[in-house]
């Protein structure tokens, strides 16, 4: 080929050099960093928010902050969290980083609008950072009608704006992750050879895709009703408020599998890799990333069981919202059997599967209790949907993305992460989340309502409790953030393939080099055959 | 510079793709694969509003074919038909394109934007029509009619679709200008030419989309004119 020597050599970290070189970069690889620098400050402004929350729930009277500021305290965590973070969170760092080297291509189709992508979602965030600064918006992240469009007098446009340009950041990525993953497949990778997180990342692009238009549309006409003032969701208008729920669930459900089918798909790695073995009913597990995908779909209702629906409706969204629990189960009892005789190592990922796989478990189970309707109406915005939907959310979708941080952080940087300290701070995670929402399922229970700053004495035990493992779980996320940014220079520097992993990308040396293969790669094995690799990974 | 080193042929099939594809045929057909993505999620947002749409057409039946009895039938069928000519136009310079037919693949580009402009100009006369009759909602609207609010409704829905629909006529047209240049520039030829096709899958789908629109706010109150 033309390209001389010395620039095979180079990785895609040294290959060019200056700000603007990654400014201006196209390589996936260098978009998913992009990504990952962007993401980790909004993770930590939405957790600054949390913060606050739970330091003013030490105590039963609203001390520390007025209700009012309470209210744009869980409004801008909710925002901030669940568009600038937990959305992006792996597809956008993890999935660019690594799609095109499991499909042994060499960039995503589209590289191009990937970076598009990356500047809609800044521009995203910082309309919606200026929403912040300016004071906020105390809509709640739902952005219910009428009080969005008509009663707030906070800063509702702007931050509705910023989540409309940042949500064709995530339609860009949906797009791109669909035509890469038909159309770029290297030869012999057929469909049911692909690595499971490839199914996973195909299944939310489908989410993408089609829920994100449906949210940028309802956002739409919430600005136009708040700015023209004439009714289409305020019922004082002749609107109907119940219809900008069913628009603005109709994309919200399944944005939570947006969020949970990727952590799924890192699991699945991690599950294989550290216990040698391929994923029990591969085909099975592959599948059930499009059911849910599929009936994520159908279930938008069960948010609304107590807004006024038809009860016809609500029996309906409930029956479906159970068949959610068979895709879910399969993926779990086919993780479990994935351990069964296998060679299983505790690798600092592989802490973080399992955790995975407990917690999931739970906030899974508890979604069960909130779709039967008459638990649902006792429980309605009470503290158990907050510890059920955290459960998934940051015990699930969280771990999911620090297991597969630490996993790929070798290809990534070329070095490794001390693995003593990354232990520790898995456990602290994993000890700290449970202390922190574990307790709100008990209050959500005794009727400790959601939303308040103020709340009886008989609850301070939990919250206290709650409080202080909210404090570890912060200690938990910054111990990752520092050592990593010392590993980044001063760590060992990491093989190839430090894993013994069997996807392509373990094939390109660490750090990758620009075009990540300098020969188009040929499968002629199926997904995590480590019998076929036997030879090449060296093992027994 | 690779181009500069390899002087003996430095050949359009050498350069017919970009270097993260294998082959031109696996760029033309991961392109056309990305607009028919892109087309799904536009039918999404598009179908948002369809189907608030229909929400408040089965709220309010009677206002909503009153309040379209006083669309103006003929500018809408005019612009219907001059919309499909459009798509006629855009569907040749496609194939024109396809066969390296560069010269009528231009004035045929050159056609489409012009049958585009005056689209929007019949559109924008109807919108001045109806804020001189006061039928726009936050405008100070005003309305003789029984059950003014679904009359607004109607409104705001023909406001807020049609609205958007010409949004995209506007990018349409852009998007055009740009593959008008990039002819002329000669970018293109029988080998590469996805570009163009691209663009016409765009607009064919936004003519479609008005075809529907023209159905639900043109038609309702037609069996009213007597």
């Amino acid at each position: 080929m033309i390209a001389a020597p010395e620039i095979t050599e180079r990785n895609y970290l040294t290959g060019k050099e200056g700000v603007l070189s990654w400014l201006l970069t196209t390589d996936h690889k260098r978009i998913g960093l992009l990504y990952v620098a962007s993401i980790t400050a909004f993770f930590f402004i939405g957790g600054l928010f949390a913060l606050l929350m739970r330091l003013e729930l030490l105590t039963p009277p609203s001390d520390l902050v007025s209700p009012e500021t309470y209210n744009k305290l869980f409004s801008m965590h909710g925002i901030i969290m669940v568009w600038f973070f937990l959305i992006p969170s792996i597809p956008a760092t993890l999935g660019n980083f690594v799609v095109p080297m499991m499909i042994g291509a060499r960039d995503l189709a589209f590289p191009k609008l990937n970076l598009a992508s990356w500047y809609l979602f800044n521009l995203g965030g910082i309309v919606t950072l200026y929403a912040i600064l300016r004071g906020g918006v105390d809509t709640g992240w739902t952005f219910y009608t009428p009080l969005s469009t008509t009663y707030s007098t906070t800063y509702v446009i702007a931050a509705a704006a910023g989540i409309f340009i940042s949500g064709f950041s995530s339609i860009l990525t949906g797009l791109n992750f669909i035509a890469t993953i038909h159309g770029m497949r290297c030869p012999g990778l057929t469909w049911f050879r692909l690595p499971l997180f490839i199914w996973g990342m195909y299944a939310s692009s489908l989410i993408f895709v089609i829920a994100t238009p449906v949210l940028a549309i309802t956002l739409l006409m919430v600005a136009v009703e708040r700015i023209f003032q004439v009714g289409i969701f305020d019922p004082a208008l002749g609107g109907d408020p119940l219809l900008f729920q069913h628009m603005f669930w109709f994309y919200s459900h399944p944005a939570v599998y947006i969020m949970v089918l990727p952590a799924m798909a890192v699991v699945s790695e991690l599950v294989s890799t550290f216990s040698r073995r391929p994923v029990f009913g591969y085909k099975a597990v592959a599948f059930s990333s499009l059911g849910i995908a599929l009936v994520g779909f159908l279930v938008w209702g069960h948010h609304m069981f107590v807004s006024g629906q038809s009860i016809y409706s609500a029996l309906a969204f409930s029956l479906l919202s159970y068949l959610v629990a068979i895709p879910s189960a399969i993926k779990v009892f086919n993780w479990t059997a994935t351990f069964y005789k296998g060679s299983i190592s505790w690798d600092t990922p592989m802490l973080y599967a399992i955790g995975f796989i407990g917690l999931f478990t739970i906030g899974g189970i508890t979604g069960l209790f909130l779709a039967a309707l008459g638990l649902d109406v006792h429980v309605t915005d009470t503290y158990f949907v907050v510890a059920h939907f955290h459960y998934i959310m940051v015990g699930g979708a969280v771990m999911a993305y620090l297991g597969g941080i630490h996993y790929w952080w070798p290809k990534i940087s070329g070095r490794m992460y001390p693995e003593g300290l990354a232990k520790l701070a898995a456990l602290t995670v994993f000890l700290g989340f449970n202390l922190t929402f574990f307790p709100q399922f008990i209050l959500g229970y005794l009727g400790m309502p959601r939303r308040y700053a103020a709340y009886p004495p008989e609850f301070q035990v939990l919250h206290v409790l709650s409080t202080a493992g909210a404090s570890i779980l912060g200690v938990g996320y910054v111990l990752p953030l520092c050592y990593l940014i010392w590993a980044w220079r001063y760590a060992p520097k990491a093989p190839p393939n430090p894993w013994r992993a069997t996807g392509l990308e373990w094939k390109t040396p660490s750090p990758p080099s620009v075009h990540n293969f300098d020969e188009t790669p040929v499968v002629n094995y199926g997904a995590y055959d480590y019998e076929a690799l036997k030879g090449e990974l060296g093992l027994g | 510079m690779a181009d500069n080193s390899s002087d003996v042929l430095p050949g359009r099939e050498a350069r017919a793709h970009l270097d993260h594809f294998a082959t031109a045929e696996q760029q033309r057909n991961t392109a056309m694969a990305g607009m028919w993505i892109f087309l799904v999620t536009e039918i999404m947002m598009f179908g948002g509003l369809f189907m608030a749409y229909a929400v408040y057409r089965l709220g309010h039946p009677q206002a909503f074919a009153s309040a379209s009895r006083d669309m103006n039938i003929v500018l809408g069928a005019v612009n219907t038909a001059i919309l499909i000519t459009s798509s006629f136009t855009m569907a040749l310079a496609a194939q024109a394109a396809e066969e390296g037919l560069l010269r009528p693949a231009k004035w045929l580009l050159a056609a489409t934007i012009l049958i585009g402009i005056v689209f929007l100009g019949i559109k924008f006369v109807e919108y001045y029509q109806h804020y001189r009759d006061h039928k726009a909602p936050g405008f100070g609207f005003q309305t003789n009619l029984p059950d003014p609010g679904g009359i607004q409704m109607f409104y705001i829905f023909y406001f807020a679709m049609t609205g958007l629909h010409a949004v995209h006529m506007i990018v349409g047209i852009g998007l055009l200008a740009a593959l008008l240049i990039m002819t002329e520039l000669g970018r293109f030829s029988r080998e590469y030419h996805s570009p163009v096709v691209i663009t016409g899958l765009y607009w064919g789908f936004v003519d479609i989309v008005w075809v529907f629109l023209f159905a639900i706010f043109y038609l309702p109150g037609l069996h009213l004119h007597g």
